[in-house]
């Protein structure tokens, strides 16, 4: 590649960051959500060239200001970043397309430029540690885009947001700095930070303690960012009193990204070099999992309110991300990445239904939407269709990556079967939280005073191409898939 | 005296434990940023602490000193982004205070939960 393309990768970053600081100047009204929407599409555009790129089997590698790797700074887009860049991106970009009247609502007027810089903070650090091959670079880009999300989670007008944004923020920085005190130990044992060459110069010295404790620090840390169960007790009011259409961006893409970086760490430096590593990763972290998919589904089928309800089935969800890893093998792992893709697909799309529902009912509870769908047909079917999708109908994306985790776990071992009878139990659950919102909005009797009316069109469009996506990636799967197959066998091709 | 020798790693995790005490333990909002700083001052330390190099001196070459043998620089460039970054999260922390001040009338975190739930 020549010209401009060569530059992509760094480009991925640049562009929402230097756009972030050209938004906050933007006070004209509507100024502020049309750049910052071009820049996401932008940073979109970029991802989608780079994942063609990478679908022909390339790795790109980009040297900051043409110093060689492990000395200077590389960023590297492999099948793995393209796919979560994907996400990351696309997730952000329909979003703001979808957004602009559900955040006009929520945030006053005059604030409204700096909260499209956040966001836009928020894309790039998140984009940024997509694109990072080295693990300080890592840590600034998780902290660009953990201050950025604070801002944008205590961003709405309630108040409860704050106290659950103080929490957010105090174990955000307790992992994020676990992680650090773990890289300075490998650095210490090392003395390198560039993921590839800390593979390779890792070997001898895997045996030594400081080894181990970074190993610990470095998983603890981004299990803690990453909400696996039981660190996860952040989440639930984050996502609930957030402004809806952070909900949706961070639902969707804010947690993966650290899976993200707990799989590249453990399968790409640790694995390879660890004695036995694989099995304390696959003993660790397999009970967590199916700890978060029963407690997490289980809560969420008695949980009066609407966000948190689906807040604590994104816990779930994370268990099933989790659940395919801990397995230590290709289809496991592949099944986890596709769940990364098609549950940012389901959530996004039932968090923007919520958005919807948002913009005619101030309280999210479940029993005050009663009767809702007479007066919301359209908001209310995209949540029923997209519901079919977490929970794994046949034809939509949720299937495909259930699908894949259930023939995962018949391959893994004996205790497959036990795996399998969570999977469909946590699958029933799902059904059941889900029908509680369903059953409330179809048949049970309208609130004579309720003024509901359905929400704007771009709201309901986006929305619904969200769902149809669902059903697009459910029929058609091979993009992901395709992706999610080449990131797992990269990861595991590096075992011995 | 081998356990004495590395004392500067006995104050990084003494620092670490107190700071992640303050964070668990404390109700205030405030002591528990005064935690969370002190939890972040001591991985500084331990950043520091592995760049001195034993009779080094300060990494900077000079025309006609040869066979000098230098500390390691990439750790204190290193942490000073951290430090930067701890400042951020600290005044973050702080400017929530603040608001939660303002709504709630209280910065403890027992009685913010009391009323939430009324």
């Amino acid at each position: 590649m020549n010209g401009i393309e060569q530059h992509l990768p760094a480009l991925q970053v640049v562009v929402p960051m230097l756009s972030a600081a050209v938004v906050m100047l933007l006070k004209p009204r509507g100024l502020a959500w049309a750049a910052s929407t071009a820049a996401s599409l932008c940073a979109f555009a970029i991802a989608v060239t780079m994942t063609l790129a990478t679908l022909e089997g390339e790795t790109l590698s980009y040297l900051m200001g043409n110093w060689p790797a492990p000395y200077g700074i590389e960023l590297r887009v492999d099948a793995f970043s393209a796919l979560m860049l994907l996400v990351v991106t696309g997730a952000s970009s329909i979003t703001l397309l979808a957004g602009y009247q559900s955040i006009a609502r929520d945030i006053e007027t005059e604030r409204q430029p700096l909260f499209y810089t956040a966001w836009l903070l928020v894309l790039a650090g998140l984009c940024g540690i997509l694109v990072a091959a080295d693990a300080f670079n890592i840590f600034v880009f998780m902290e660009i885009s953990s201050l950025a999300s604070y801002v944008l989670v205590a961003g709405g007008s309630d108040r409860r947001a704050l106290p659950a944004v103080f929490k957010y923020l105090i174990m955000g920085t307790i992992g994020a700095t676990f992680y650090l005190i773990g890289v300075g130990l490998i650095y210490l044992m090392t003395g390198t930070l560039n993921l590839a060459d800390m593979e390779f110069r890792i070997h001898d010295v895997a045996d030594q303690k400081p080894i181990l404790v970074a190993a610990g620090f470095i998983t603890v840390g981004l299990a803690l960012k990453a909400a696996v169960f039981p660190l996860h007790v952040w989440l639930p009011n984050a996502y609930t009193y957030a402004p809806n259409m952070v909900t949706v961006f961070l639902a969707a893409c804010a947690t993966k990204v650290s899976i993200y970086i707990l799989l590249r760490f453990d399968f790409f430096v640790f694995q390879p070099n660890l004695v036995g590593h694989d099995f304390q990763f696959a003993y660790f972290l397999m009970p967590l999992s199916l700890l978060a998919i029963l407690v997490a589904s289980g809560v969420a089928m008695f949980e009066p309110n609407l966000k948190r309800l689906l807040a604590w089935s994104s816990v779930a969800q994370i268990g099933y991300i989790t659940l395919g890893a801990s397995m230590v093998s290709v289809p496991g792992i592949t099944a986890a990445l596709l769940h990364i893709f098609n549950h940012a697909l389901a959530k996004g799309a039932l968090f923007l239904a919520v958005a919807c529902l948002g913009m005619s009912v101030a309280r999210m509870r479940i029993d005050s939407i009663g009767g809702i769908a007479q007066k919301m047909p359209w908001t209310m079917g995209a949540f029923v269709l997209a519901g079919l999708s977490l929970i794994g109908v046949p034809g939509t994306a949720g299937f495909i990556s259930k699908w894949y985790l259930i023939s995962a776990a018949f391959r893994s071992d004996s205790l497959g079967w036990m795996l399998v009878a969570v999977i469909v139990i946590s699958s029933l659950m799902a059904v059941v939280y889900i029908w509680r919102v369903v059953e409330a909005a179809y048949f049970q009797a309208p609130n004579p005073d309720s003024s509901a009316i359905e929400a704007p069109l771009p709201l309901l469009l986006a929305t619904w191409s969200a769902v149809l996506l669902n059903f697009y990636f459910g029929l058609m799967p091979a993009l992901p898939l395709e992706l999610a197959t080449s990131a797992a066998q990269m990861l595991q091709g590096q075992m011995p | 005296m081998e356990l004495f020798g590395l004392y500067h790693y006995w104050v990084f995790a003494v620092l670490l434990m107190i700071g992640f005490y303050a964070v668990v333990a404390k109700l205030n909002l405030i002591k528990k940023l005064l935690g969370l700083s002190l939890f972040q001052a001591a991985v500084f330390l331990l950043y520091i602490t592995m760049g001195k190099v034993e009779g080094g001196t300060a990494p900077i070459f000079q025309a006609g000193v040869v066979d000098q043998l230098y500390s390691n620089p990439l750790p204190q460039v290193l942490i000073l982004t951290a430090i930067v970054v701890g400042i951020s999260t600290t005044a973050l922390g702080l400017g929530i205070v603040i608001r939660i001040k303002e709504e709630y009338g209280t910065i403890e975190e027992q009685k913010i939960q009391e009323i939430d739930q009324l």
